[in-house]
């Protein structure tokens, strides 16, 4: 593994293997007073977000401060991106400069992919191997929040292979659900998408995953349930008639979560839009696992960057 | 790893099973004499078999003195000055007693000694994990070409070796049988 680009990248051995570093370095910083590791001392880590975020970045930065590499973080805003440049001079600009790891979120799919394919071709001409992880490259995919979905199941069900999970909402405008299900689908479970058919994705039936339109008849049998995020920013259509309609028809209500097994669990990406996807009393309910999902995206962010930066260049 | 390939490499037996289990016997003896006295000690292993061969130890100090100290596992992995060497190593666990290493004589078990590489990483690690007392270092085979100034303070067996060839700890944990080769490459 070179760069960090889709799930599909990783085969189930591979995925596990990142589950179980990232299990292994929550033991190693369990109850420390220095939460430091000097594992990638000297490493330049540059995250470079042209959207919007606040858990993705700062969780990259503190998993690289944790393991001692030096993190900068590059937005789209007060950057030469501003004046007009390229996202692959800027990139390459990055790279020149030294950077070992740079960590992109941009608008467009595809775009992670494109940098790599850069780096890749510039690393034959200068020597300089700089890596690349996708933390979410438009509708596409965002791989390290499936890890820390499968990461956070595995702890709370013990296991994967074999759970059935379902992923609600907004499946077309969403890179999590994408990434969620081809790697849950590799680690062995039975995935079930749940949304109004104007939100699911052209080629959904190409997907491993069995597709549903009618929520409440799914929860009963479900041991996971992952709510998305309505992404408003993304939407300009009429998708559904109104948010309320939304809510009674896709959103996880009190009286819904009711229907769920009692060893369920609930996930969710975050940022919540609580009473549209996720009632307050459901998302802070104790089979909520939201801030653990939150826990484990720095133990995972912090094995891919072990899994990319620590052994020697490939 | 240790897995042992009949006729791969000339292997001569260092330990037998029976050996293996005598040496632990005497190490948790001299553990026991050593710390006479001293509260708040932990046998800590480094994985893999070290870390079985801190359990052993455990069993065997308990048994023959009636105190049992509390054994943990360090993984040094985190801490090693070589993995830009090689490609990513797998983690193996870490788990501390819960009382933690704060004014703790720890005693660090590892199967062989040779560069010292590994005992210096688990020492970093051991401080950040808080400050024991004293640290003292027992190893089943010391087979010397030491990198760093580390010494142990318990060694089963001194083998002075040449570098090309390997000494293979077989432990029936996870090997079926308890045995000490050394084999030439």
């Amino acid at each position: 593994m070179r760069h960090l680009l889709s799930v599909t990248d990783l085969d189930a051995a591979a995925a596990t293997a990142l589950l179980d570093t990232a299990d292994r370095l929550r033991q190693a910083l369990l109850g420390r007073e220095v939460r430091k590791l000097p594992t990638l001392r000297g490493r330049t880590v540059i995250t470079m977000f042209y959207e919007n975020s606040t858990r993705t970045r700062v969780s990259f930065e503190v998993a690289g401060k944790w393991m001692s590499a030096d993190t900068v973080n590059v937005s789209a805003s007060g950057s030469s991106v501003a004046k007009g440049e390229s996202l692959r001079d800027t990139a390459l600009t990055l790279s020149a400069m030294g950077a070992d790891c740079v960590i992109v979120r941009h608008p467009a799919s595809g775009a992670a992919h494109r940098l790599a394919a850069w780096v890749d071709k510039d690393r034959e001409t200068t020597g300089t191997p700089t890596v690349i992880v996708n933390a979410g490259d438009g509708t596409h995919e965002h791989p390290t929040q499936a890890l820390l979905d499968a990461a956070t199941l595995r702890d709370r069900l013990g296991s994967i292979a074999g759970k059935r999970v379902g992923i609600v909402g907004d499946v077309l405008h969403s890179r999590v659900a994408r990434s969620n299900v081809f790697l849950l689908a590799t680690l062995g479970a039975e995935v079930v998408l749940v949304a109004p058919p104007t939100l699911l994705p052209v080629g959904v039936a190409q997907w491993p995953c069995r597709v549903s339109p009618e929520l409440d008849a799914e929860l009963p049998a479900l041991d996971a349930v992952m709510m998305l995020r309505v992404q408003a920013e993304r939407m300009h259509g009429a998708f559904f008639p109104s948010s309320r309609e939304y809510a009674i028809g896709y959103g996880l209500s009190e009286d819904r979560a009711a229907l769920l097994p009692e060893h369920a669990v609930v996930l969710h990406p975050g940022p919540m839009v609580r009473g549209m996807e996720i009632a307050p009393a459901v998302a802070d309910a104790p089979n909520a696992a939201v801030l653990q999902q939150v826990r484990t995206g720095v133990h995972v962010r912090m094995a891919v960057l072990y899994h990319l930066l620590a052994g020697a260049p490939e | 790893m240790a897995q042992d390939r009949p006729g791969a490499a000339a292997a001569r037996e260092l330990l037998s099973a029976s050996d293996v289990a005598r040496t632990v016997a005497r190490i948790a003896h001299q553990i026991i004499e050593k710390t006479a006295g001293t509260e708040n000690v932990v046998l800590v292993g480094i994985p893999t078999r070290g870390a079985m061969l801190a359990r052993r130890l455990g069993a065997a100090v308990a048994e023959f003195s009636g105190t049992p100290f509390p054994v943990g596992i360090v993984d040094p992995t985190l801490y090693r000055d070589d993995l830009r060497h090689h490609p990513a190593r797998p983690l193996s666990s870490t788990d501390l007693p819960d009382g933690g290493l704060d004014d703790a004589l720890v005693v660090l078990i590892d199967d062989v000694l040779m560069s010292g590489r590994t005992v210096r990483a688990a020492l970093d690690a051991l401080a950040d994990h808080g400050r024991p007392r004293a640290v003292q270092l027992a190893v089943l085979v010391d087979r010397g070409h030491r990198e760093l100034p580390i010494r142990a303070d318990y060694v089963g067996k001194n083998v002075p070796t040449a570098r090309d060839e390997q000494v293979k700890v077989l432990l029936e944990e996870i090997d079926g049988v308890d045995a000490v080769r050394l084999e030439r490459a």
